[in-house]
């Protein structure tokens, strides 16, 4: 087990490092264009932009950047954002705390939400309940975020008049601002986490050892709780682990949509306006979540599986 | 047994359906049975006969498609089919458990033991949690689990298999249940490890007078279990008695068949053969007219047997209960049929075709324990096969023999050439082959050297036809290169493996799984091998089909003069049809000789344990009873001096555990490996009694 988590943690700060390079060889050398020119604009002049390298270290070797930009990195020190006119983290943390927010509502209704849905229609595979909630489920995740949106918009804004339209919380926070974009999303998310979590649970209730439970006389509460619940929600953690990271970027449209100041927006609008600093700043976040989350799933599978923690 | 004592349990007229898409499949009809207080009642029966049918309907569980259609299940007075979900979960687990085929599968993989063993008294009684922790573990030692304070703190995949089934029982007789349901309760386990189950079973109703209904397919195993018997057929009982009525003088022609397929000690493959009972187990919807068995019996009477259903009666001058649904039952005399099949010519040796000597195969594993990274040993070997010597002759039958785990299969896939040998060399047509991986072999040394697998199942390919199938080994191993002669060869090869030549065009899918053998068996002979290795080729088939396709494995290898490598965990089936046995144990050969010297004194004390661990459905066979203590040490961490040592019942001190004990000859190419001194293993009985032919006709005639 503690080899499992020394080596699994190893491998992703190994992921991060390679990303890392990646990101640094892309944006901050020439090989896709001069970062230069991508700053000043391409009306710029030769002299200015030799002017810019100067100032901003780009004559420097390669490798001796990379270190230096990785231990800025590492510090904290994530540079000026051109676009903001101040330091990126000044920008960025702010965004990110606005998306986690988002995240933690969206969160905190869509996985008891879909974890209850999916068990109850997988204990009983086939009954009215679980057709219903499957094809409930399908309905809701294949219709895309941008028509969501704009149904409950059109729905709660303009006829109902009961929410606002959009959730730029220019006044200070507001969590009624929050109601619209936290539906879109779990509405999206719910039908997937809810239809794997039916899956894992009707395999489990097929399984030998329910019937077990079932023939030793056990009161059918204490067969789900204590039988088929914890072998069920196995699968469905890795899952929910891995949405965390689907958020992150999934918010994107959601977030534009109704104008909130998320992570999301932010990395819009650092791409549209060539903000290399601010994008490579949420391009590492974006990787360290992604990784870390999928180290926890890792971690967290074998942990809840008895049979890989001891062997 | 107390039998005036109220029944523990009757079923009544009981018809069981299943209803799928394509309809009704009614699994089980008509069938009644009643249980007397501390009785154990048999059911015996081929694949698909309704026999878990049974036990899930005494359960109630019958899944969303099955249904109890007309009869009644009365357990202590009250109609079980008649009680509501709450009333139904105070009986199950308290007054009738159930233990089932597959231990592992029936046990929650992420609880523990104790979670496992507490719930079911605290579920049933009032009893506080510390008195159900001191009940599992009086029940686990009464289950006879050595060190059962850690047991209860283990999960089910650290403990072994018998382990396991052994704390599945102890969870059924936690509660002190009145009635307990075996199903196959030892079919996934090695046979000294069933021999110590079915020990255990035996003394449950002794010592707790718990009532059983065992269900198996093998008629040894009840023999040794049971009191009285029940034979079923395709959904209904055709013969119904006491053990020692049924076996001594069975009625029904089915039950006939039954004994004449098993390879009783009485058997010969020469003499006596086996005699398979022709056809197939009618599906639920496509039973005939009449007697359900009458296609596939010999003593059918057109106008009679094909008429319409008719009910069990009791046998005339016999044991009380003794009862056959059959209508011809009296006329029948089962005595003048010659026991088992024609007989049949013995083959002559020839020549030494196959020579192992010294062979060794060590598997590297790699340790990614964080302890094994700390003490530098990431690498750690395995033993599969330790110095294995051993000759073949051409027309010989060898068989190795063996519980799982002893490297039986590792070593036909370095004769095969799926895997290298790490030392020593093995000779085939004084040929070096131990180090020729298959890719170096030739399609001519390929050819010769066939195998025929365990599971026919998943050997052949599902979307190619049977003929092309075995048409591309035809070409591949250059036998004909003419698509006309390859199209005859084919439909000789069908031929010899006894199947419809219309064959060619079916898939894998439309076979069953005795047709599926067969075709692995036409495989294997279809580049005229000189030797065919058989990996446990019957043991996942029923007996009637085993039966069959056995005699057709002798068939063909009288024919073709084939040496045949025959490997199985079965002695009854090794003792029928070998000349010579291999006993392996861990890697090691601990013994070897031609089959009379392994089945007579001096024995090896591991082959005497296995002896005595066979199930043997003859009642007039008597046998030593040895039961193993403890289970198969692991191949990573063997002992250091006897493989055998941890298990021994005859282990003599420190030497077993420190040496490993020498060769010792005892006539020419008979071995024993054991440091107790031949003249004292010469000493040893017999484990297996038969008595002779004429103590036989002298009971019978008294009779
Ligand atoms: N859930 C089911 N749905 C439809 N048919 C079934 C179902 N379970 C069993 N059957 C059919 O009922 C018949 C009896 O099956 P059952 O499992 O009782 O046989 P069995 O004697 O226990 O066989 P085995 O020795 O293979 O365990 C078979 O023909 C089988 O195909
Ligand atoms: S009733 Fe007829 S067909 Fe059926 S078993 Fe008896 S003799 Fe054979
Ligand atoms: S050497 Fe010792 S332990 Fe091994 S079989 Fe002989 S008596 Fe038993
Ligand atoms: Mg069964």
């Amino acid at each position: 087990m503690v080899t499992l988590v020394v080596k699994r943690i190893g491998f992703m700060i190994f992921t991060m490092i390679v990303v890392s390079l990646i990101l640094f060889l892309l944006l901050e050398t020439k090989l896709t264009g001069d970062p230069a020119t991508r700053v000043l604009g391409q009306f710029s002049n030769e002299e200015q932009r030799e002017i810019w390298r100067e100032q901003h270290g780009y004559n420097q070797p390669v490798a001796l950047r990379y270190v230096k930009w990785l231990g800025n990195f590492a510090t904290g020190e994530l540079g000026e954002s051109i676009r903001f006119k101040g330091p990126v983290a000044d920008v960025m943390f702010p965004r990110l705390w606005n998306t986690a927010i988002l995240g933690f509502v969206t969160f905190a209704i869509m996985i008891p939400l879909s974890l209850t849905l999916g068990v109850l229609s997988g204990m009983k595979e086939g009954s009215m309940l679980d057709r219903t909630i499957s094809v409930f489920g399908i309905i809701t995740t294949s219709v895309p975020e941008f028509a969501s949106a704009v149904m409950f918009s059109a729905l709660f804004v303009f006829s109902l008049k009961w929410l606002p339209g959009t959730s730029s919380m220019s006044g200070g926070f507001e969590f009624k601002q929050l109601i619209l974009p936290a539906m879109v999303l779990i509405v999206y998310d719910f039908g997937y986490v809810a239809r794997m979590t039916r899956a894992s649970m009707a395999e489990v209730m097929t399984s030998q050892y329910i019937r077990t439970a079932v023939l030793k006389g056990l009161p059918y509460r204490s067969v789900i709780v204590k039988h088929a619940l914890r072998n069920a929600l196995i699968a469905p953690f890795t899952v929910i682990m891995l949405q965390i990271n689907w958020l992150l970027s999934g918010v994107i449209v959601v977030e534009f949509f109704f104008a909130y100041k998320g992570f999301g927006a932010l990395i819009l609008e650092a791409s549209l306006n060539n903000d290399i600093a601010l994008l490579e700043a949420c391009a590492m976040v974006a990787v360290c979540v992604a990784v870390t989350t999928q180290t926890i799933a890792d971690i967290g599978y074998t942990f809840l599986n008895p049979r890989i923690r001891f062997s | 047994m107390n039998k005036d004592q109220a029944p523990v349990l009757v079923c009544k007229d009981l018809c069981i359906s299943y209803y799928t898409r394509a309809g009704e499949i009614p699994a089980v009809v008509d069938f009644s049975l009643t249980v007397k207080p501390g009785e154990t009642i048999g059911i015996v029966g081929e694949s698909g006969c309704g026999k878990s049918t049974v036990a899930m309907a005494i359960m109630q569980y019958m899944g969303a498609n099955g249904g109890i259609k007309s009869g009644s299940i009365t357990f202590k007075g009250r109609d079980l089919t008649q009680l509501s979900e709450s009333e139904l979960r105070s009986i199950r687990g308290a007054e009738i458990a159930m233990i089932y085929q597959e231990p592992f599968a029936s046990l929650n993989p992420s609880l523990k033991i104790k979670t496992q063993l507490m719930e079911v008294p605290l579920a049933h009684e009032n009893i506080s949690k510390d008195e159900a922790r001191q009940r599992a573990m009086q029940m686990l030692s009464d289950v006879n689990l050595p060190d059962p304070e850690r047991m209860m703190e283990s999960y089910p995949h650290q403990l072994s298999g018998g382990q396991q089934q052994r704390v599945v029982i102890a969870m059924g007789l936690l509660s002190n249940p009145s009635l307990l349901l075996l199903d196959e309760p030892t079919t996934a386990l090695d046979v000294t490890v069933e021999a110590g189950i079915v020990k255990l079973v035996a003394d449950i109703s002794k010592k707790f007078g718990t009532s059983q209904i065992y269900i198996s397919h093998n008629l040894g195993l009840i023999l040794e279990t049971c009191d009285r018997v029940f034979v079923m057929y395709s959904g209904e009982v055709v013969e119904e008695g006491t053990i020692d009525s049924l076996f001594t003088w069975p009625k029904h022609p089915y039950t006939h068949g039954l004994f004449a397929c098993i390879p009783l000690p009485t058997a010969d493959k020469n003499a006596a053969p086996l005699k398979p009972i022709r056809g197939q187990l009618p599906l639920p919807f496509e039973r005939p007219q009449g007697c359900y068995y009458h296609p596939r019996c010999d003593h059918f009477k057109t106008g009679l047997c094909d008429l319409e259903r008719f009910k069990m009666v009791h046998v005339e001058n016999s044991a009380a209960d003794h009862r056959v649904r059959c209508l011809r039952y009296k006329e029948i005399d089962h005595h003048r049929e010659v026991p088992g099949g024609e007989a049949k010519e013995a083959i002559e040796l020839g020549k030494r075709v196959l020579k192992v000597s010294g062979m060794k195969k060590y598997y590297e594993v790699r340790d990614s324990s964080l302890r094994a990274l700390f003490a530098g040993k990431r690498i750690r070997q395995v033993k599969a096969n330790e110095e294995l010597n051993f000759t073949a002759r051409e027309g010989e039958t060898v068989a190795i023999v063996g519980e799982s785990g002893c490297g039986k299969s590792t070593f036909a896939k370095v004769l095969m050439g799926l895997e290298t040998s790490t030392e020593g060399e093995v000779r085939h047509n004084g040929k070096e082959i131990s180090e020729v991986a298959v890719r170096d072999r030739s399609a001519k040394q390929i050819s010769s050297l066939q195998m025929v697998f365990q599971n026919p199942f998943d050997t052949l390919n599902p979307s190619h036809s049977i003929g092309g199938q075995i048409s591309r080994v035809i070409k591949k191993f250059g036998v004909e290169t003419d698509k006309k002669k390859i199209f005859d060869r084919v439909m000789s090869l069908l031929d010899t493996v006894k199947l419809p030549r219309d064959f060619y065009f079916r898939k894998p899918r439309q076979l069953s799984g005795g047709q599926k053998q067969r075709i692995g068996i036409a495989r294997a002979f279809a580049g005229n091998p000189s030797m065919v290795i058989a990996d446990e080729p019957v043991s996942a088939l029923d007996v009637s089909v085993a039966a069959a396709v056995t005699e057709l494995l002798m068939d063909i290898q009288r024919e073709h003069k084939t040496t045949l490598l025959f490997i199985s965990h079965d002695l009854s089936v090794v003792r029928y049809l070998s000349d010579r046995i291999v006993v392996m144990y861990l890697g090691h050969i601990l013994e070897r000789g031609t089959t009379e010297d392994i089945f007579a004194p001096p024995y090896h004390p591991y082959t005497e344990a296995l002896l005595s661990a066979v199930p043997i459905a003859d009642p007039e066979v008597t046998k030593r009873e040895i039961v193993l203590e403890g289970n198969l040490p692991s191949a990573m961490k063997p002992p250091k001096g006897c493989p055998f040592c941890t298990r021994c019942h005859r282990r003599i001190g420190d030497i077993c555990d420190n040496d490993l004990p020498p060769e010792q000859f005892v006539v020419d190419r008979h071995i024993i490996k054991c440091h107790i001194p031949l003249e004292e293993l010469c000493l040893v009985l017999p484990v297996i009694t038969v008595p002779d032919v004429s103590e036989r006709l002298h009971v019978e005639l008294r009779e």
